[in-house]
């Protein structure tokens, strides 16, 4: 029997992208910020990203936007996509209407078009949050000794909080962070989670109070839920902001 | 080391959390009361008595009713003040914030803003209903009820109160769930949809509830148009005299 599927007829999708350059404000060229159409054929198991790469090859090599490992691990192609964020590489053409628009990443630096700097905002974040393991006694650590060892069973709940591709959809999907900017947002809120959950991490619940024991940390979450429901790796958020809240609310100082 | 925490952004969230679940049990346990007009007149004489306290001291004291009204109002004015935070509170803010809800169709997010909206109407609603009770505990019966309700024209409050009272109750106790645990715990997407399932039926049971006692308030009230002020006598009394 013959499988191979024949040339068939395919959607002519409609992918309609906001444009717009930053740094092309000050040139002639500048267009200011608009609702670009292209028209590309769908193809079988077509992505965002292959439509996305189409474009620019075939018809704008000035469209802008971000990609590296095109298997949803990199967390580069995190984009508003009719109206939700998600990643460009994961997201199947075929489970999209003809129309199909596309914006950037909102509470981000835009960098152009659909490229935007989630890389900033993280480190931001990774700072004031002090998202690396506190102990004053790695810094007599002999590294010729063998590493304590963990129990398997930590090893994986601490692995699946460390899942996170820091591809700010949360952020995106957040009502709070939408509004409020200082809010640390279920990236952030789950870093804590995971250094906490790390015996090598020295640091008390009180530490960690002082850094997210405000309304721009756990107490701002106001359980919108957008980051579960949208978090492309379907990381625990809910659950993990639910835990820091009730052991936030139960530290004394 | 020794530092000082500040412990006062757990307190303020906790606060919110308790309020909100004293409220939310309060108004539901309320719906219970005011409906007993649906088992007759003589049902709602009863519980009204009961929280005037005839049934433990042997004649009623309306004051006692004028303590809980002032006790929730209380509440609601803590609730309140500690939920304002939440808020948004610039142009901006709901400007970014309609943009977000529009384009993502997200339920849970919709369902917040339905909250601050329902919120912001339950501090004059909520206050009219209160404040009425506080003042006039004695004037609380199946007639004296129906009469404000209908010849008092309060059933366009109180059709308005049910609704945004319910709405944000339900979704209150929803998102509580989801807020500290248990619903969060197991990170389930089927236990929270069996929340939300409940959420709903809940929100509806009640609506359905108060509407139907609403309605019968609003009969008896339109019936007695022409005795305003007359109190119910118990059918026991009714048939003594007879």
């Amino acid at each position: 029997m013959n499988n191979i599927p024949l040339a068939e007829e395919h959607r002519m999708l409609q992918i309609q992208i906001l444009r717009h350059n930053p740094s092309a404000l000050l040139c002639d060229s500048d267009k200011g910020s608009h609702l670009q159409t292209f028209e590309v054929e769908e193809a079988l198991g077509m992505t965002l990203f292959i439509a996305l790469n189409e474009i620019r090859e075939e018809q704008d090599p000035s469209l802008q936007f971000d990609f590296v490992c095109r298997a949803g691990i990199c967390g580069s192609c995190g984009m508003i996509i009719n109206g939700r964020p998600g990643l460009a590489c994961r997201t199947l053409t075929k489970d999209l209407p003809d129309v199909i628009v596309l914006a950037p990443l909102p509470g981000f630096e835009l960098i152009g078009d659909l490229s935007v700097n989630t890389g900033k905002w993280m480190r931001g974040m990774s700072e004031h949050l002090e998202t690396w393991v506190h102990n004053q006694e790695l810094e007599e650590i002999n590294i010729d000794v063998i590493e304590e060892r963990m129990e398997p069973r930590l090893a994986e709940q601490i692995y699946e909080l460390e899942r996170c591709i820091e591809c700010g959809c949360c952020i995106a999907a957040c009502g709070t962070t939408q509004m409020r900017e200082e809010f640390v947002g279920a990236a952030g809120l789950n870093q804590i989670a995971r250094f906490r959950l790390d015996p090598r991490d020295k640091r008390s619940d009180a530490d960690y109070y002082e850094l997210i024991g405000n309304d721009a940390g756990v107490f701002g979450c106001m359980t919108l839920l957008g980051c579960e429901d949208m978090c492309p790796k379907n990381l625990p958020l809910a659950t993990q902001i639910a835990f820091l809240r009730r052991r936030m609310a139960m530290t004394t100082g | 080391m020794n530092r000082k925490l500040n412990l006062w952004p757990a307190r303020l969230d906790l606060l919110q959390s308790l309020s909100g679940l004293a409220l939310v049990v309060f108004v539901w346990c309320h719906m219970f009361f005011e409906s007993s007009i649906l088992l007759g007149k003589d049902a709602m004489l009863w519980v009204t008595k009961m929280f005037e306290g005839e049934h433990f001291f042997g004649e009623p004291y309306p004051l006692l009713v004028s303590a809980i009204a002032g006790i929730i109002f209380l509440l609601v004015a803590l609730h309140a003040i500690l939920a304002l935070r939440k808020f948004p509170s610039s142009y901006r803010q709901y400007h970014r914030f309609h943009l977000h809800m529009n384009g993502l169709h997200h339920s849970d997010t919709t369902l917040w803003y339905l909250q601050v909206i329902t919120g912001f109407l339950l501090f004059f609603l909520a206050s009219t209903h209160l404040y009425t009770v506080l003042v006039q505990p004695d004037n609380i019966g199946p007639y004296a009820s129906s009469d404000r309700i209908w010849s008092g024209r309060f059933w366009i409050m109180y059709a308005l109160l049910l609704l945004s009272a319910h709405l944000h109750a339900g979704a209150g106790a929803y998102r509580l769930a989801m807020k500290w645990g248990p619903a969060s715990l197991t990170g389930s997407k089927a236990a929270r949809h069996k929340l939300k399932t409940a959420m709903w039926c809940i929100i509806g049971f009640f609506l359905i509830l108060g509407a139907a006692s609403l309605a019968t308030y609003m009969k008896l009230g339109y019936d007695h148009r022409d005795h305003i002020g007359e109190r119910y006598m118990p059918s026991s009394h009714q048939v003594q005299q007879e």
